[in-house]
């Protein structure tokens, strides 16, 4: 059983449909990237993937034990968070809120999870520090952090290397890469970077303008129209 | 010194200074700690927005004569907290623009009202005083002040139970929407919680100078400290003492007392920035 289905999803605002016929599923383990153009939708997309948003008709399903608040998101950053006053465990601390319901603290066993996450993304010596002063890679790993307390199963990242400086950009890929690959963790991923997609995801999810273009492993990308083209534009074999 | 230590102890042997000092201290605590949250969201404004509207709402009940307008003012208020918050993002008109209409809005009504219907010979002073809190706060009585203990208890009560949830929501609302809390639950609380401080905060400072109560503590813990807990309960301290110190300098030296609470904030926020300077802290 996959563990994400959607079947003929079309997406929009308030009924304008920007993408339809989207159809795929997601088993555990997979690494999933989605590509496209910018206003292709990948952003809604994510939204309606977390149930942020209705989709505009078609299904979404959630199998093989994932229940729906158990997706790990991480975000784009937004403007409020770059001047806010919060130390690292705080901000990795609130990713496990959804499993704690009415109780108003953090149990032992919550804290403890917190700073087993920070240690393994290498963030643990800075868990006292502000969240404001740290670089952009630093950033990404604490919130990295926080979308680990809140899943064990899928994370959905939303452009994680998005003004990261190559350096970043190349641990943030590793980082993920070693999620996915030791701790089993299924990654969906959404990226303006097919070079990266194509070398470090195992599906790919290609959407043009309205409608998808392409959707399966990576290997078939390669030897697709649409892949190739991409291969030879970026100048490299992908 | 002596002198004014006996001329405080002659003060405080009045029941109507204990009780103003213990409203205001109760008042200073309870918007200092949603102050942060509100700085933070970038609603630094809705204090004043609704202050206006709770303005407007007072004109109405002295027009209509009831003998308590809490009964009335407080539901506006909270009604039109839940209105702003909730419109925050995805309406026609944004929310920056929504809080200067409906505050200019409200005040321009609310002082309409009051003029054409005036049931009292000193309308100056009875628009004076609910704009800038300059008497009420030295005229309430024991149910006032019981009413405000109870509501402060329940404020403190709600932010405590609730911190890790406004945390959440204050910090990233997307990310805790998405792994399942109900962030359209805990704005709602903030909002009323939001109202009632407002309310229960004109009889100090007046609707015109509430905001001031709300975001100066919060400024100016942010510029010395790195944690949320840190920044809550700086601003919580620093509210509460600047608010004492105002009371007594206005007690002392017959001034406004809302403008001279505000003021004695104003200082407290340029100490803050200097020290945030010096220590090299955070900008």
């Amino acid at each position: 059983m996959a563990q994400l289905i959607c079947r003929n999803l079309a997406l929009g605002y308030e009924g304008k449909t920007i993408v339809s016929d989207l159809s795929f599923s997601i088993q555990a383990g997979n690494y999933l990237c989605i590509v496209g153009e910018n206003g292709s939708g990948k952003s809604t997309l994510v939204k309606t993937l977390l149930r942020l948003m209705p989709a505009v008709s078609g299904e979404i399903e959630t199998g093989d034990g994932l229940r729906q608040s158990e997706i790990g998101y991480l975000p784009q950053q937004t403007e409020v968070q770059k001047d806010f006053p919060a130390s690292v465990r705080e901000i990795v601390r609130s990713g496990c809120l959804n499993r704690s319901g009415l109780r108003p603290f953090y149990r032992k066993a919550e804290k403890r999870m917190a700073d087993e996450n920070m240690e393994k993304l290498g963030i643990a010596p800075l868990a006292g520090s502000c969240y404001r002063e740290l670089s952009g890679g630093q950033q990404q790993r604490v919130l990295l952090a926080r979308a680990l307390c809140a899943t064990r199963k899928l994370l959905l990242l939303d452009e994680p290397i998005a003004g990261l400086d190559p350096k970043a950009a190349a641990d943030m890929y590793r980082l993920i890469e070693t999620l996915n690959a030791e701790e089993g963790i299924t990654i969906i991923m959404i990226s303006h970077d097919i070079a990266a997609a194509v070398r470090y995801a195992s599906h790919i999810l290609h959407i043009g303008s309205h409608k998808p273009l392409f959707y399966g492993t990576k290997e078939a990308y390669k030897k697709s129209e649409i892949g190739a083209a991409f291969a030879r534009l970026t100048g490299g074999d992908a | 010194m002596a002198e004014i230590v006996d001329k405080l102890a002659l003060y405080f042997s009045y029941p109507f200074v204990r009780y103003a000092v213990i409203v205001g201290v109760l008042i200073a605590l309870c918007s200092s700690l949603l102050g942060v949250t509100l700085v933070l969201k970038r609603f630094s404004f809705i204090g004043d927005g609704l202050s206006h509207v709770a303005f407007g709402a007072v004109a109405v009940a002295t027009v209509l004569n009831l003998s308590n307008n809490m009964l009335l003012v407080m539901p506006v208020t909270i009604v039109f907290a839940i209105l702003l918050l909730r419109t925050g993002q995805n309406t026609k008109i944004k929310g920056d623009a929504m809080i200067a209409m409906l505050s200019v809005g409200a005040l321009a009504v609310g002082y309409l009202i009051m003029n054409v219907f005036s049931v009292s010979s000193n309308l100056a002073g009875d628009v004076c005083s609910t704009l800038f809190g300059s008497t009420s706060i030295l005229t309430l009585n024991i149910t006032d002040v019981r009413l405000c203990i109870i509501m402060s208890i329940v404020v403190i009560a709600v932010f405590v139970l609730f911190y890790n949830k406004i945390f959440a929501v204050t910090f990233d609302e997307t990310f805790a929407r998405a792994t399942g809390t109900r962030t359209d639950l805990y704005n709602l609380l903030i909002a009323v919680v939001i109202a009632v401080i407002i309310v229960l905060a004109m009889n100090l400072v007046g609707s015109l100078l509430i905001s001031a109560l709300v975001i100066f503590p919060a400024l100016s813990a942010m510029r010395l400290f790195k944690s949320f807990r840190a920044v809550i309960l700086c601003a919580a301290i620093l509210s509460v003492v600047c608010a004492t110190l105002g009371l007594l300098i206005s007690i002392l030296a017959g001034t406004p007392v809302g403008a001279t609470i505000v003021a004695v904030d104003i200082v407290a926020f340029g100490i803050f920035m200097l020290l945030g300077y010096v220590t090299g802290g955070t900008r």
